[in-house]
């Protein structure tokens, strides 16, 4: 186990000098990437390869790594959610309301009923866009062309709901200390109720198109697998390790935002390869509209926010008009918010597994340090290890699987 | 029958002693010091011992306290999560300022390789038995540790930009 740990050419010294020795015939190293169409986004792989064949491999990743821990230490709370949606670009709404749950721990503010639901939308429409972009490329990279074309069009109309929620669309910065910006229109909850009838059978037909796809199933399973020992011990979450068989799911083990009160099953894997992660992603998606539609039928009535004038800003007319909330709003938008000192770690279910906020505070106006547990950073250190002894287009196939994005993998 | 916090504390203590100290329970999470000697041994232990069962490593993250007195001025936090019992935890190890060394964790969890790497690449904490430890995320060339406080965050020398009146200044660690 632990020579796994060791750079590439100490650990094939053996081979590649016996390769030497015997036939004279060379290993050759192969870059993939750091821009290569397959791995989507900007991070490089050295191959050490054997004609096809890969016998081991080093990531180099910080391509795009932007300080974000360190930026954040000099910010106030609310200039730090658009650095989260920043991490995980295909799921941002997750990261920003992880975020904000994690200030609003510290802080000890309670979160009506109405918000928490709203943000087990928000959260689920996420999750559903991450799925759909991940699976569907998963196609693209096997050679299928037309699941992908099918199914992107619903990211576009999950982008529309952020849109009508905050204004934005890719890196949506939604939400508030407290809970949302604006109570949501009329037209969120037609444009939700939409998707929810129009998706389902777009994403059977897709199902349809790949699940049982002979092509597709050659392609994948048993390609790039991982025991759900190793998962662990490589520091696993989210789909990728539900497809190796654990049923760990941050929703279910430490439930925030109202999550006890929905019913949904956590599908699970067999034996971690990469169609079982597509199968497992699959399945999500449809736990994903089930908890959506109950958190519409349930969703109670109530204010939007939390009743907290220190951190949540009064509405613009007050602003203009009255005393109390123009000092409000001058002192919440200059940071000037009181902050107790502690340390809280706050952990959501993103789109590829457990993402954390570790948050220490000294009282100042900005985090003391602030820590992101993101998954995509655990977890891909062990793509070496999956795709050892594995064909090349196998790898592209793996690391598609994987949900490697680049900006949660550097932060 | 779910883990009692006092059954941890109970455990590590008289397995520890001394080296494990400063039990306090912080929002949901029981934190508490270990002395940077033993964490392998005590980690270890956390995640082989029949009942307390810490068998995963969620997170590991480096910190700078350059007021401290010099034997605390760097921590290394470890959050351990039991997922039989759902408990959570979190380990902090005090480094010295001028030499900060700890064990590496890689031996008991693979994923440790790369948090670790980040960890010295941003602190230059090192961590002893680290089969790799070389920067991750920055490039191989930088000399300094730039999450350490007094990295700052911007160049100095910039004058375009005036940021006194909102309470920021270009080096971040003097701000007053």
């Amino acid at each position: 186990m632990s020579d796994l740990l060791l750079p590439p050419e100490q650990r094939f010294a053996d081979v590649i000098k016996r390769r030497e020795n015997e036939d004279g015939s060379e290993l050759s190293i192969l870059n993939l990437g750091p821009t290569h169409p397959a791995t989507h986004g900007i991070f490089q792989n050295i191959l050490l390869m054997d004609g096809e064949r890969i016998l081991d491999g080093e990531g180099t990743v910080g391509y795009i790594h932007r300080a974000f821990e360190k930026i954040a230490e000099n910010r106030p709370f609310y200039q730090i959610t658009p650095l989260t949606d920043r991490m995980n670009y295909c799921s941002s709404p997750i990261n920003n309301m992880g975020w904000w749950m994690t200030v609003e721990k510290a802080l000890n503010i309670e979160i009506p009923k109405r918000v928490q639901y709203m943000r087990v939308i928000v959260m689920e429409l996420a999750r559903i866009a991450d799925h759909i972009i991940c699976n569907s490329v998963l196609g693209v990279d096997t050679g299928a062309l037309t699941g992908f074309l099918y199914v992107f069009q619903y990211r576009e109309k999950i982008y529309e709901i952020y849109e009508e929620i905050c204004g934005a669309r890719l890196t949506t910065n939604m939400g508030r200390i407290g809970g949302f910006e604006r109570d949501w229109t009329p037209l969120v909850f037609e444009k939700i109720e939409l998707l929810l009838k129009e998706f389902p059978p777009i994403w059977t037909e897709f199902e349809n198109l790949l699940t049982r796809n002979r092509i597709f199933m050659d392609r994948t399973i048993n390609v790039g697998p991982i025991s759900a020992e190793k998962a662990i011990s490589y520091g696993f979450t989210g789909p990728n390790l539900r497809a190796a068989g654990i049923d760990y799911d941050v929703r279910i083990m430490t439930p925030y935002s109202s999550y006890e009160d929905f019913e949904f099953d956590i599908p699970v894997g067999q034996s971690g390869d990469t169609y079982d992660r597509f199968c497992v992603r699959n399945a999500e998606v449809w736990e994903s509209l089930k908890i959506i539609r109950q958190a519409i039928d349930k969703m109670p009535e109530g204010p939007f926010h939390a009743d907290v004038p220190d951190y949540y800003l009064p509405p613009k007319e007050d602003v203009y008009h009255n005393m109390e909330a123009l000092i409000y709003h001058f002192k919440i938008v200059m940071g000037e918010v009181p902050v107790p000192v502690t340390e809280v770690y706050h952990a959501v279910e993103g789109g590829n597994g457990e993402l954390g906020f570790y948050l220490t505070t000294d009282g100042s106006r900005t985090p003391y340090r602030l820590h992101f547990r993101r998954p995509c950073f655990i977890y891909y250190q062990a793509f070496n290890d999956m795709v050892q002894g594995q064909m090349l287009s196998d790898a592209i196939a793996t690391l598609s699987s994987l949900n490697v994005i680049a900006g949660e993998l550097d932060a | 029958m779910a883990l009692e916090q006092n059954t941890i504390i109970q455990s590590l203590s008289d397995r520890f002693g001394g080296s494990v100290s400063d039990f306090v329970h912080i929002h949901d999470i029981l934190t508490f010091e270990v002395d940077s000697e033993s964490i392998l041994e005590v980690m270890g232990f956390l995640k082989d011992d029949a009942t307390l069962r810490f068998n995963f490593l969620t997170d590991i993250c480096g910190m700078h306290f350059p007021d401290a007195d010099k034997s605390r001025q760097f921590s290394v936090v470890y959050h351990m999560h039991n997922w039989i019992d759902n408990v959570r935890i979190r380990i902090k190890c005090y480094l010295n300022g001028d030499a900060p060394e700890i064990d590496s964790a890689t031996p008991l969890f693979l994923g440790a390789n790369w948090q670790e790497r980040e960890t010295y690449d941003f602190y230059g904490i090192i961590f002893k038995g680290h089969p790799q430890l070389k920067r991750i995320l920055n490039m191989d060339e930088m000399v300094s540790f730039p999450m350490r406080k007094e990295f700052p965050m911007e160049d100095g020398g910039r004058t375009d930009k005036d940021d006194r009146f909102f309470g920021r200044t270009t080096d971040n660690y003097t701000q007053s």
